[in-house]
């Protein structure tokens, strides 16, 4: 009954935070609601026993990855909402979009695995730890997605130095 | 029933914990001024009871009932909300800290990870207090703290990453008991070079001298807290002192021991085991603390593009070299 009662209490409230995150009028005050929203979050992930996610999804989501997006809406000093052309009129496109996503989060949810797969059962991980056998799987089975994906991080940030390179040089 | 006595004890022991760190912290600014005021030549508050002991309440008193200004044009909820979000936040890592073996309210297996989280949650305290104070000295300052805060971060957690390696763990509670197997009993030795640098990274994540660029009078005022005022600023100061002490306790379970002695000492003076470990714990982290003052004291404040230098071109790279080195002497030697 109680872990039911917290679950339905988080998706509530994710739903009902998402909502206030991209109605608010003023930037800052949705920035900080979508801190709240991804609190909640790490929440959910506790209540799967993934502590190491929970705190990574604190650590870097909203300690690092929000507070620059609250540097960038300060910055650019947008205090109020900018009245911006929509670049679809259409509701058909919204629908369009909306069934898509719909689409897309049914299959995942089927094609989900509520046990994983080879030697990783639920006992298991819990025996080892979650954080050890996430170090584990990550860096020899996906150690090269995982390369991949630093290479890709890294591409950008080359670039955003060289654009600043130039601007100092002139 | 038993789910109520589990809560019951846990809330006793949360309000004590809080209890007695508050008291920490109103001593800390008598220790500081008396530290401080030596080092110059003073003799620090002597007025208020027996050698100004008493300092520490006419303060909490005064500040408590000074008049609380809100500008005008302050977003007040969120000029509200700042120092709650602040002083939450610090207060809600005192919760993993083990004061003596298995003494945190929470042994989290995730113990220092959660530490980090819930600074990297204070920073927006701190650049909200700056927004909505709705003037430019606190918005400077608050972006310049922000900035700081999360350069710093980076460094720091990369200088952990070290001692998790040799423990093999990220529980709070595994790192210390890991340490008393060492050889030399602290890892503040062999991974001299992330001690160094977790300490230079402590100084800036507590915005303490030489770092403590969001409050230098000379160029903002006073930073973040100028629009704030009575026991507003009171909350700010407080959150201050308590994450010097979470990080003062941070480097003394991670590089110091911790509760624990080493080894080869309890061995060699088996009645210093009978001696409770939170004297232990509380002797490294007021070491700490008179280090934090002793700084102070001593060193000028630096500019800020040099303090951007220094985390980003100097801590960076030494602790990732730290991580890289620890790695394979782990592998190959040990």
């Amino acid at each position: 009954m109680l872990p039911e009662f917290f679950f339905g209490y988080f998706a509530c409230a994710i739903l009902g935070l998402a909502m206030l995150t991209v109605t608010r009028k003023n930037l800052v005050h949705s920035v900080l609601w979508m801190l709240l929203l991804f609190l909640h979050i790490a929440c959910l992930y506790l209540f799967l026993n993934a502590e190491f996610l929970a705190v990574i999804q604190v650590i870097v989501y909203a300690g690092a990855i929000l507070v620059l997006f609250l540097f960038l809406v300060m910055l650019l000093n947008l205090r109020e909402e900018h009245e911006a052309r929509r670049f679809v009129k259409a509701w058909q496109g919204r629908l369009a979009v909306c069934i898509l996503l719909l689409t897309v989060i049914v299959i995942s949810v089927y094609k989900a695995a509520v046990q994983p797969t080879g030697g990783y059962s639920i006992t298991f991980i819990n025996e080892m730890g979650h954080t050890k056998v996430l170090g584990t799987v990550l860096f020899n089975q996906y150690v090269l997605p995982f390369l991949m994906t630093a290479l890709v991080l890294f591409v950008p940030m080359v670039a955003a130095i060289v654009l600043a390179m130039k601007e100092r040089k002139r | 029933m038993e789910l109520l006595v589990t809560i019951a004890k846990t809330v006793l022991y949360v309000a004590a914990v809080f209890g007695v760190t508050l008291l920490h912290v109103a001593y800390a600014t008598y220790f500081e001024r008396k530290v401080i005021g030596r080092m110059q030549g003073r003799i620090g508050p002597v007025e208020v009871g027996f050698r100004g002991l008493l300092q520490p309440f006419a303060d909490m008193v005064k500040s408590l009932f000074k008049e609380d200004i809100i500008p005008a044009a302050a977003d007040r909820t969120l000029f509200f909300l700042a120092p709650v979000i602040v002083v939450a936040s610090v207060m809600t890592s005192l919760a993993v800290i083990p004061f003596f073996n298995n003494g945190a309210i929470a042994n989290l297996n995730v113990g220092v990870l959660f530490i980090f989280a819930m600074a990297s949650l204070a920073v927006y305290g701190i650049i909200v207090a700056g927004w909505s104070s709705n003037s430019k000295y606190s918005f400077f300052g608050s972006i310049r703290s922000a900035a700081q805060v999360i350069s710093y971060e980076i460094a720091m957690g990369i200088s952990l990453a070290g001692v998790f390696l040799m423990a093999g763990s990220v529980n709070l509670n595994d790192i210390v008991l890991a340490q008393r197997e060492q050889p030399l009993g602290m890892f503040a030795v062999l991974q001299i070079v992330g001690f160094v640098v977790f300490v230079i990274s402590a100084f800036a994540e507590t915005n303490r001298t030489p770092f403590d660029l969001p409050e230098a009078e000379t160029e903002l005022v006073a930073g973040y807290l100028t629009e704030y005022s009575g026991f507003r600023y009171a909350l700010f100061f407080l959150a201050e002192y308590i994450s010097m002490y979470i990080m003062a306790a941070l480097i003394a379970l991670c590089y110091l021991g911790g509760w624990a002695l080493p080894g080869f000492v309890t061995r060699a003076l088996p009645f210093l085991e009978q001696v409770p470990g939170i004297i232990w714990f509380l002797i490294k982290v007021y070491a700490f603390m008179f280090f934090y003052f002793w700084v102070r004291a001593t060193l000028p404040r630096y500019r800020f593009d040099q303090l951007m230098a220094i985390g980003w071109k100097i801590l960076i790279p030494v602790s990732v070299v730290n991580i890289v080195i620890t790695a394979f002497v782990k592998r190959w030697l040990m």
